[in-house]
């Protein structure tokens, strides 16, 4: 069993005609996800290296079966490229575009709760992986190993900072997921921490957090309620100064709000192994697991 | 992006939100003509993109023209330090003068996107004029609160009920209510992140008016702003910063002495972390992104490489998007065409590493190579010691 992707997933990639786009709908069939096509209005009947290309998500649905999309369309018109994917009812919606205008997502945050057999990712996040069976997102494939370690996080490069360590120790993944670093985006830690509990695959849980906002809060209360697997953690920006934007636009620490050391302070205090350095995260989940 | 008060007011004025009359003086004459024009008084105003400016004698009351003129000149240039500059403060380069009020109540207003309910959020108290943050802390129930559904949009029976929370009445209370109105539709149309209206004044003569006013756009939506876009004063914004931002690189300036480059927000948030729980101090933060080029990654080197106190620089990429390969070109070529006279710890890992780190290992110059996450950082900090 797996979270979120797996063998039987059919994906299929909106904006299939542009550089990225291709680049990695040939990066998750070379993984072994079946990619059944992709989606550019206006270039539907053509085929671009062996995938057929459609018109419109309802049409491409239609014809391949697809249950998954993963989302490359420019910022501007991301927010209704999720909009036309959720209209046609893809289960699996993957939002890779980063810097979409937070406005935009707001409203379709406000649709998600009409569409509840839909699960949207993202946006600006690195996607979804179940090491060994299938990948939805840009994620190197390389650096994973099949097990059954749960993997959750904002960020992208600190998630395979994450992986690397667990997969040099021999610590395999059962699935991770990049929720991405927007503030309003479709997939809460919280989210993520209730597929890897009901999960039978997972026995461990990676939860990688940043300063600002007060997810990681919730999250850590709802561990302390609801999850019985060991959780390690990591808090990115404990060193980041106050009022200062850290590139993602989630990061930002304002009024003593959303500290690291607050953070810290609640995951702990809900059973959770936090690390104070990154590169202990591998050996961290070694040690839990071990007991 | 932010912009300053006098250039807020102009778009407040654009959608019908009563502002004073008040207008940029380009010379002393200028301030003074100003000032008359107000009836002889007015209140001088140093435009700088940080707020406490009040207290730190940024904002004056003239009382006739020639205190206007008097008070132009000695803003003008003057280096403004406020609980939000730092201790280095911040040039004025323009002042504005404002059409000074009879205030009656100060009150407070906001409007900003609330991450925890994923909506425009409206935030209303009778306690203006003020540190509001203290205000909120101390007596968190004397702060209003209102959520926006997007779909509705700020509904009336909401703006009545923000407007009757900051105890308006009467013909106050209905200007009011298309004060937020219309303050909503502007902060919807221009995809705003965050307008803050501190004081929001009622007068003496029944107004309701935003005496100042705070606004900040969402960058990721300026691309459909060109009018808000224009607005920006690059003389607001650290030098670097300017620099990193052509080459689409996310630079801030720290006060550490080794300089970090890394590929994604988080990682390089937790390298600074990384760097000094090993007792080292992060010179900067440095995102390069997820497709940076040989030559952003060259630029990357070079705007650390600007700041003479760093004393080491630590690359740290785990490959994705990025390729390992393109990083260590980049290196190269920055160590040839700039010349590095600093110890470099460069940390590859992920996507074309063996090709990154071959095209290192042949590249003779003296680059020290870590193997993950700690030794780099290990590394780093002892070459500064």
């Amino acid at each position: 069993m797996s979270v979120l992707v797996g063998n039987d997933t059919k994906l299929i990639v909106q904006g299939i005609t542009g550089r990225e786009g291709l680049y990695h709908a040939k990066g998750c069939r070379d993984y072994g996800t079946k990619v059944v096509g992709g989606v550019t209005p206006g270039k539907g009947g053509t085929d671009i290296e062996g995938f057929p290309v459609f018109n419109t998500v309802k049409e491409a649905r239609a014809k391949t079966g697809a249950n998954a999309t993963m989302i490359f369309v420019p910022p501007i018109a991301a927010a209704d490229a999720i909009l036309e994917a959720l209209d046609a009812g893809i289960e699996l919606i993957v939002c890779i575009t980063e810097g979409i205008p937070v406005l935009d997502m707001v409203k379709v945050k406000r649709v998600l709760p009409d569409y509840p057999q839909c699960r949207l990712i993202g946006p600006n996040c690195p996607g979804v992986i179940t090491p060994g069976k299938a990948k939805i997102g840009i994620m190197p494939g390389r650096i994973h190993l099949p097990g059954h370690v749960g993997v959750v996080s904002r960020s992208g490069t600190l998630t395979y900072e994450a992986v690397g360590q667990l997969t040099a120790l021999g610590i395999g993944q059962s699935t991770c997921i990049g929720i991405g670093g927007d503030p309003v985006n479709g997939t809460s830690h919280i989210d993520a921490l209730k597929f890897f509990q009901d999960d039978p695959d997972t026995h461990a849980i990676v939860m990688i957090g940043e300063i600002g906002g007060s997810a990681e809060e919730e999250a850590a209360a709802f561990v302390k309620a609801y999850v019985t697997k060991p959780v390690v953690s990591f808090i990115a920006g404990q060193t980041a100064p106050a009022g200062r934007r850290m590139g993602h636009a989630g990061a930002i620490i304002s009024g003593g709000k959303g500290t690291a050391s607050e953070k810290m302070e609640a995951l702990q205090a809900a059973g959770i192994t936090v690390v104070q350095s990154p590169a202990d995260m591998g050996k961290a989940v070694a040690e839990r697991m071990r007991k | 992006m932010n912009i300053h008060e006098y250039q807020a007011k102009e778009i407040l004025r654009l959608y019908h939100v009563a502002t004073p009359d008040g207008r940029v003086a380009q010379d002393a004459e200028d301030a003074r003509q100003i000032a008359k024009g107000f009836g002889g008084q007015a209140v001088v105003k140093a435009q700088i993109h940080a707020g406490g400016r009040g207290k730190g004698g940024g904002v004056k009351f003239a009382k006739d023209p020639d205190m206007a003129a008097e008070l132009f000149k000695q803003m003008l240039g003057m280096n403004l330090v406020t609980k939000q500059t730092g201790p280095e403060g911040r040039k004025v380069q323009t002042v504005f003068l404002s059409d000074p009020q009879d205030i009656a109540r100060e009150l407070y207003l906001s409007l900003l996107v609330d991450r925890g309910s994923s909506r425009v959020t409206v935030l209303a108290s009778t306690e203006g004029g003020v540190e509001i943050e203290e205000v909120a802390e101390a007596t968190p129930e004397k702060i209003f609160r209102v959520t926006v559904d997007p779909a509705l949009g700020l509904t009336g029976f909401q703006a009545r009920q923000v407007c009757f929370s900051l105890g308006l009445e009467g013909d106050a209370f209905k200007k009011g209510v298309g004060f937020l109105l219309n303050l909503y539709k502007l902060f919807v149309e221009k995809d705003c992140a965050m307008v803050e209206i501190n004081p929001l004044i009622l007068t003496e003569q029944g107004d309701v008016v935003a005496l100042d006013c705070k606004m900040a756009f969402d960058d990721n939506a300026l691309v459909r702003h060109p009018d808000v876009l224009a607005l920006r004063d690059l003389n607001e914004e650290a030098l670097e910063e300017i620099e990193a931002s052509k080459f689409n690189l996310n630079f801030i300036k720290l006060d550490g002495n080794i300089g970090c480059m890394v590929n994604g927000a988080g990682l390089a948030m937790a390298t600074m972390d990384i760097i000094k729980y090993h007792g080292g101090d992060p010179a900067n933060f440095l995102d390069v992104g997820g497709g940076a080029s040989e030559e952003a990654v060259k630029n990357a080197f070079r705007i650390i490489l600007q700041d003479p106190s760093v004393k080491a620089v630590l690359v740290n990429i785990f490959g994705g998007i990025m390729r390992c390969d393109i990083v260590a070109a980049g290196v190269v070529k920055a160590a040839k065409e700039i010349g590095i006279k600093v110890p470099v710890v460069v940390r590859l890992e992920g996507t074309n590493v063996e090709e990154g780190k071959r095209i290192l290992a042949e590249s003779g110059l003296n680059l020290q190579v870590a193997e993950g996450i700690r030794d780099a950082a290990e590394k780093a900090v002892a070459s500064v010691r």
